[in-house]
């Protein structure tokens, strides 16, 4: 190419204002319009299926928190033979009401009032309310009372909802009759067969005692790694294969952590199977890389001239440590913690590796019993085939979420609270 | 205090060159040069700051009343708490005034009691001519005072672990004239009760606040002598050279 | 006395060392007023005796407690029952193991009534053990915490000591870290290598039957082809889920860095960052609840075949929901990482800012982007819950996204989960399934670290 002619040649001016330039530049706006369009539809799709998801959540949940009822009026003095409420006060009630048979007594009262198929209609564990009810209140045993008892699953989706054939013809049937009471039972009670006994306390109890474990276990390692990462820690290749565990760990699918917790605690060490002890340690694995991560930043965070005033007074490099450095980093640590923490508390996986899936009818009540967490309640309760589990699932999946909520926030506020601006 | 053949390595480089200078205790001695000659390294020796830098390396012999700090045996917790230091930029704990004070006593243990601890706290304040702006919100955070303030603050810190040498690095560089004065005036009272030792940028200050000056330039110590003789005749070109601004 | 009591009592005597220490040392600093005659205060001298009295004692009965079962079945075995136990040794390890745990109580009848004649000799050789053990960690917490005591001396250097034990501790807690890592690897290394001995690696990796059966057919095929579970993994968290998370996190975070108002980022990008922190077990609820039965129904209403009510697309669009924050912040990352003169630059030239963000940002960001992919992807494919919710367990080859697949991680779960022999080849595929996975996720990892990192340092 001959560079000389082409310097030389003029070029006439830019008309600006042509058609052909003036519809271009329409076409470039209207380009920027649709790619401006295109990003937050993006956003606005993500958030919309957030939404989605808890209104299905909250929608299908809510009507866990409820059961539906039938009256039953039970006439106890006639029923036990003139029992006096004072046989169930105090510390012998409990052992008073099982020579009662008050099972007996509800099947009975049921079927004077609903006919002979008439205990088909409630749940087969209602009338352990009864005997809740005799105990918080002895008088009722010495009249004519009417209770609401829950009734069976079929008839509770029904009357919810929509259920089978069979069972919205009952509920046509007793229409009037049938109301809708809180249900305590799921606050309270365990795992069960019947969706209408089934509780969450079980679970969650396991997953108390589970993420104190890991907290106990997580907490200082991972807070002491940090510290000796950051304010000790020669630079040299045995740092360096430490720092690229701790980076390698943090991204480890955490189904591996549970073939480790199955190969070498269960395995090796010949801990209990299900306990929450296992699930504690094989989390705290999991959740250790996370609060060194965040500990780190945290420290980096401090300003050498704090070390420095403090070195300068003649503090040991362990008093600067200790007295200046953590608690200045602690909230940032705390933060990160709660974070690790709220991951741990939704992690299943790994659980079900090392067995924590039995079925757990009442709750731990130690560290080697078997246990369960409250996710992997909420996937056993998914594999349920029985309609009725379909709302207690999705109930589980919000006392979930708003204990994950919450741990966020406070990890939010922590950090708003006691982010320091140097 | 004294050192002989001190030589400073960062890694290869090397920062100090065999300088020997004799700190007496009883006067305020300045450091001057221009930036990067290794003044605040030489200071940073004194009471082996330097040793929290990994690839510093000091050789040469520096003695504190005869005892060699950098000696196996020698602590350098107590080396410190006897050779304070004030830094560059106010430093204050972001704890409470009282805390900032009392922390030095309580590592090293120098008080028995709560109040010989609160007494070392007023005496210490009342030192760094702050006690009467403080007095009432000792509880207060350290922090919150105003850059003068923080400043003697912590040269008040400084004294209450009750030293027999204190550093000064540049320790008005990031302050106002009102606060380098009220600084300034702190030194002259302070001197006699400690060695003082001041590295400066500002020729004007060392002038002002020492008795002995000491020329640093690429590392070596060029001239050290009485101030008054430093600044109105010199031995060394270079030393003219920097005082009347050729260079620096 | 159980072993929590002890570890309880033994704590509780180091806190008495500890006041004994701090008392002694008080008084040297009240006798000896010359400052630096003391080394240390009182408090480290009360932990210098702590450390003596409890540490000698908790590392003899960490020792004690490996050490004392051998001892226990020795002594056991000399008792006159042990005389007609059989000499086959793995019928005398089973009734010993018997004998031990009823006599430790964790069951509480015999299978063998060998083993019910062995409880009695356990016990006894149980208790004289513990006991034994007991007496000498406690004589041991008394004469090092003595020993200690009387080592206070005012020049004693004790906060340098108890400096140094602290300093093996925090060593000892980073250590863990690399520890694990070592415990992942090598135990699957060696459930695999078990595994292999008994299935080829060859029909393992490339085979294209998954069938597992305990026993091997009559050709000698087990059933163990891998490579439509590879297949599954790769289809649904490397392409279905890639598909949804990239352009949703990309646009999303395009737009939130460069479009949003300010107080829109603020709100929206919690938001958005709630997606990441939502269980994934919920996801997995959602998708087999919801998302998969409204997909099938679609499939069939369009006449697509082979629909089935667990589908690959269900599991991977929901599975790219739960990514699209993990996208969208590593694009963020990228894109402000890219200098703003560059940006300028084209701005300043009259290009619009769509303009600017496709010519410009994107491809100076794109290296940081591929970065977060991977690791995206990475997480992808170790995603359990949603998978084993919503994908299914046909292992099918098909890149049909209405029909069921199945994945590594889910038939790990499957595997592993229900009664297990532990030398079943079908309990140890699921390490050799662990491994690949780890493998897998750990080679994306180090890449894509080394692509961002190498992308930071050429803007740096």
């Amino acid at each position: 190419m001959n560079s000389s002619a082409t310097f030389v040649e003029e070029r006439n001016p830019t008309d600006w204002q042509n058609d052909a330039m003036q519809q271009r530049i329409r076409k470039r706006y209207a380009a920027e319009r649709r790619f401006k369009a295109l990003g937050i539809s993006a956003i606005i799709l993500s958030a919309g299926f957030l939404a989605f998801l808890m209104i299905v959540m909250v929608g299908n949940g809510l009507r866990g928190f409820t059961q539906t009822e039938l009256p039953v009026e039970i006439d106890f003095p006639a029923m036990t033979g003139g029992a006096s409420a004072d046989q169930f006060k105090g510390a012998n009630g409990p052992a008073n009401l099982r020579t009662l048979g008050v099972q007996d007594i509800v099947n009975t009262s049921v079927q004077i009032q609903y006919g002979e198929e008439g205990s088909e209609l409630f749940s087969a564990g209602g009338w352990q309310a009864v005997n809740q009810e005799i105990l918080e209140n002895p008088q009722i045993v010495e009249t004519k009372t009417t209770l609401y008892l829950p009734v069976e699953s079929e008839i509770d989706v029904a009357f919810k909802g929509s259920g089978s054939e069979t069972a919205e013809n009952k509920v046509a049937e007793l229409k009037d009759r049938l109301s809708t009471g809180f249900n305590w039972n799921f606050l309270t009670n365990s795992d069960a067969t019947d969706p209408m006994q089934v509780g969450i306390w079980g679970a969650l109890k396991g997953s108390l005692i589970t993420m104190f474990i890991t907290l106990l276990i997580a907490f200082p390692i991972g807070v002491l790694s940090a510290l000796y990462l950051e304010e000790y820690a020669p630079k040299n290749r045995f740092t360096d294969l430490i720092e690229v565990s701790i980076n390698n760990l943090a991204a480890v699918p955490s189904i591996i952590f549970g073939l480790l917790g199955l190969a070498v605690f269960l395995n090796l060490f010949g801990l209990p199977r299900s306990a929450a002890l296992v699930g504690g340690l094989t989390l705290a694995l999991m959740t250790m890389p996370v609060i060194v991560i965040s500990g780190r930043n945290a420290v980096k965070a401090v300003p050498p001239s704090i070390r420095e005033a403090a070195l300068g007074i003649g503090a040991s490099q362990m008093q600067v440590v200790f007295h200046h450095v953590l608690p200045l980093a602690l909230p940032g640590i705390l933060t990160g913690t709660i974070i690790g923490m709220a991951r741990a508390l939704g992690e299943t996986a790994p659980l079900l590796m090392i067995g924590m899936r039995a079925f757990i009818a009442t709750p731990p009540g130690g560290i080697v019993e078997p246990a369960t967490v409250l996710p992997v309640q909420i996937f056993l309760w998914s594999d349920e085939v029985n309609r009725g589990f379909v709302e207690k699932t999705s109930a589980a999946i919000i006392v979930l979420l708003l204990f994950l909520l919450t741990m966020n926030a406070l990890a939010i506020y922590l950090r708003n609270r006691f982010e320091t601006r140097w | 205090m004294t050192t002989r053949n001190v030589d400073v390595f960062y890694g290869e480089k090397q920062a100090i060159k065999d300088v020997s200078i004799d700190v007496t205790m009883d006067n305020v001695t300045a450091f001057i040069g221009p930036s990067g000659c290794g003044k605040s390294t030489f200071l940073r020796c004194l009471n082996r700051m330097n040793d929290t830098i990994p690839i510093a390396r000091v050789t040469g012999d520096i003695t504190l009343e005869g005892e060699d700090i950098y000696a196996p045996k020698m602590d350098v917790v107590q080396l410190r708490a006897r050779v304070g230091m004030v830094f560059q930029k106010p430093n204050p704990f972001p704890k409470s005034i009282y805390d900032n004070i009392a922390y030095g006593p309580r590592i090293h243990g120098l008080a028995s009691s709560k109040d010989e601890l609160d007494n070392i706290v007023e005496t210490s304040l009342q030192r760094a001519g702050l006690w009467g702006e403080v007095q009432d919100r000792l509880q207060d955070s350290g922090t919150a005072l105003s850059g003068g303030q923080q400043q003697r603050l912590c040269i008040a810190r400084a004294i209450a672990v009750d030293p027999e040498v204190i550093l000064m690095d540049e320790p008005c560089s990031a302050l106002d004239p009102i606060a380098t004065a009220k600084i300034e005036e702190l030194i002259h009272e302070l001197r006699g009760k400690y060695a003082i030792v001041i590295v400066t940028h500002n020729m004007q200050q060392a002038a002002r606040v020492s008795q002995r000056t000491a020329f640093f330039h690429l590392g070596t110590l060029v001239e050290y002598g009485v101030t008054s003789d430093i600044f109105t005749n010199p031995t060394e070109e270079k030393t003219r050279d920097y005082i009347t601004g050729r260079y620096g | 006395m159980t072993g929590s009591i002890l570890f309880m009592l033994i704590i509780v005597l180091g806190g008495i060392a500890w006041f004994f220490g701090r008392v002694k040392a008080s008084r040297f600093s009240a006798d000896n007023k010359k400052r630096g005659a003391v080394h240390s205060l009182p408090n480290y001298h009360g932990w210098y005796v702590a450390l003596w009295a409890i540490g000698p004692a908790l590392l003899f009965l960490m020792i004690w407690n490996m050490a004392s079962p051998a001892l226990i079945t020795d002594a056991a075995l000399t008792s006159p029952a042990a005389e007609q136990l059989p000499r086959d040794p793995f019928a005398r390890g089973a009734i010993l193991a018997e004998a031990r745990s009823i006599a430790s109580g964790q069951q509480v009848q015999a299978f063998n009534p060998l083993s019910q004649s062995m409880v009695e000799p356990y016990r006894t050789a149980i208790s004289y053990y513990r006991t034994l053990g007991m007496v000498a960690a406690l004589l041991l917490v008394f004469a090092c915490g003595a020993f200690g005591w009387l080592r206070l001396k005012p020049e004693l250097r004790a906060r340098t000591k108890i400096e140094r034990v602290t300093m093996l501790l925090l060593l000892f807690a980073s250590l863990i870290a690399t520890i694990t890592t070592i415990g992942i690897f090598v135990s699957l290394i060696f459930e695999s290598a078990r595994f292999f001995s008994m299935v080829s690696p060859i029909d393992f990796l490339f085979g294209t039957e998954w069938n597992p059966k305990a026993v091997a057919g009559p050709r000698g095929e087990t059933g163990f082809g891998a490579i439509p579970l590879f297949w599954g993994t790769v289809f649904i968290g490397a392409i279905i889920a890639m598909i949804v998370a990239i352009p949703l996190g990309l646009m999303s975070a395009i737009y939130l860095t460069q479009y949003a108002p300010p107080n829109f980022r603020a709100w929206m990008k919690p938001i958005l960052e709630v997606l990441a922190g939502v269980p994934t077990v919920v996801y997995g609820y959602f998708a087999a609840l919801t998302v998969a039965p409204a997909l099938r129904d679609f499939a069939v209403s369009i006449g697509i075949s082979g629909a089935s009510s667990e589908s690959a697309l269900a599991a991977g669009v929901v599975m790219g929901i739960m990514i699209i924050p993990f996208v969208s912040s590593m694009a963020d990352d990228s894109i402000a990482a890219v200098p703003s003169a560059m940006r300028d630059g084209s701005l300043a030239m009259g290009a619009t800012k769509s303009e600017t963000i496709k010519k410009v940002l994107i491809p100076a960001a794109l290296p940081g982007v591929v970065g977060g992919v991977l690791l995206a992807v990475s997480r992808a494919i170790g995603e359990t819950m949603i998978v084993v919710m919503a994908a299914g367990l046909a292992a099918n080859m098909t890149a049909n996204p209405f029909s069921s697949v199945t994945t590594v991680t889910t038939q790990i779960v499957k595997l592993l989960t229900g009664d297990q022999e532990f030398d079943s080849p079908k309990t140890l595929a699921a390490f050799a399934l662990g491994l690949v996975l780890f493998i897998v996720t750990l080679l994306l990892n180090l890449i894509a670290l080394r692509v961002v990192k190498k992308y930071r340092e050429a803007y740096e």
